[in-house]
């Protein structure tokens, strides 16, 4: 780690790696220890390794993946989930996955969607933006979880950060941070890697023989956070630690007041149909990409309708084991 | 005769002179450091030992996982 200037063993590096997971959520009060966690699980490297360390500093963490029906030439979203469903065995067999299909709850997958929709101009990522949001709030809300945490990490921010920069973004930079509060019935949101390099989150996840999905995602390849994170790269090989700082700093400089906060939420009004809070009255963004209305589609949305498959998913495909996750390296 | 080491990424696979750090030997094949991490005969390693004639280099791609930022 040249920004840090420090070299460490395996051992050491995992036991650093989760020292300082500790370290950012008490800085940043993002959960107590009895908190119930929810974490957003990609079957990357990074979320991985989030709901590993998490389980290994004794937290309550449970997983939550959503089934975006993305494929390729690679079974993206298949290779995914056996990605997870391994891990969850290995790493934190006591933990709970929940499963959400979104063909099979929403009747179309992510790339059938972003055609049949006009957001995102035929590149599905906004459409899948919007519905990874919407699953990931309603289910951290309704199962009861105190929180959802992801796997972003520094790159991830970084890239943001720049990109919101160079546009000067205000509203967006003011509400860029690690923690996310609770608010009119959004889910409090938490980003305990977000001072790790991608480097260390992939390293941390190898050196613990944590199996993920190399590939990216086959939409993600050659977008504009991509392109970002390469400049940023550029930038920290000349200058180790740029990136570290450029995110920083920031947080300093926005908890000192330099940006303007978001807009008053009091605007906010709950969808008429899911009851979700959206911005504008009547029928929220989720709602109207789905069309779904309360005449035609209110039982795909009720909260029971939902596929959750948590342990009975697990007796399935019998990934459920007995054992407990080794602790005793730390 | 010039010793060469071999690297592999994504199924690619690319040939440097030997006695070159892998930090130099990523930039001779294009490839950004800061985008991969090196592994020379299963170990992990930093990207300043030297490569020598007969190491077998495997490059590990750092960005992977999700599409896209939501939160």
């Amino acid at each position: 780690m040249r920004h840090h200037k420090l070299a460490l063993c395996g051992e050491h590096y995992s036991e650093w790696f989760v020292n300082s997971t500790q370290r950012a959520i008490e800085k940043y009060k993002m959960f107590k220890p009895d908190a119930n966690i929810l974490v957003a699980v990609s079957g990357g490297k990074d979320s991985l390794a989030l709901w590993d360390v998490l389980a290994r500093l004794g937290y309550k963490a449970d997983g939550l993946y959503i089934g975006l029906g993305i494929q390729g030439e690679i079974d993206y979203s298949d290779q995914s989930l056996a990605c997870i469903r391994n891990f969850a065995q290995q790493n934190v067999p006591n933990a709970q996955l929940h499963v959400v299909d979104i063909a099979e709850t929403y009747g179309k997958t992510i790339p059938e969607i972003s055609r049949a929709s006009t957001r995102g101009h035929g590149k599905p990522c906004s459409a899948c933006g919007l519905t990874k949001r919407y699953v990931m709030n309603r289910l951290a809300a309704e199962r009861g979880y105190d929180v959802l945490a992801t796997g972003h990490n520094l790159d991830d921010e970084a890239a943001v950060l720049m990109q919101n920069t160079l546009h000067w973004q205000t509203g967006y930079l003011a509400r860029q941070a690690p923690v996310l509060e609770a608010s009119d019935g959004l889910a409090k949101k938490v980003k305990p890697f977000c001072r790790f390099y991608e480097r260390e989150t992939a390293t941390y996840a190898v050196v613990r023989n944590i199996e993920y999905v190399y590939d990216e995602c086959p939409h993600a390849v050659g977008n504009l956070t991509n392109f970002y994170k390469t400049l940023l790269n550029q930038l920290e090989a000349e200058s180790p630690g740029a990136k570290l700082s450029f995110y920083v700093e920031f947080l300093k400089a926005r908890q000192a007041g330099f940006f303007q906060a978001p807009a008053d939420k009091s605007n906010l009004h709950a969808c008429e149909v899911c009851g979700q809070p959206t911005t504008a009255p009547g029928r929220c963004a989720f709602c109207r990409m789905w069309n779904i209305t309360a005449a035609s589609g209110g039982a795909l949305i009720s909260p029971d309708a939902i596929a959750v498959r948590g342990d009975d998913a697990f007796d399935d495909v019998e990934t459920r084991v007995a054992e407990t996750v080794d602790v005793s390296g730390l | 005769m010039i010793a060469m080491v071999q690297i592999t990424f994504r199924n690619k696979k690319f040939e440097v002179k030997e006695n070159m750090t892998a930090r130099d030997a990523l930039k001779k094949i294009g490839i950004d450091p800061e985008s991969v991490l090196i592994s020379v005969n299963g170990k992990l390693v930093t990207d300043d030992v030297v490569l020598r004639e007969g190491d077998e280099v495997k490059l590990v791609a750092v960005i992977s996982g999700g599409s896209a930022i939501v939160c």
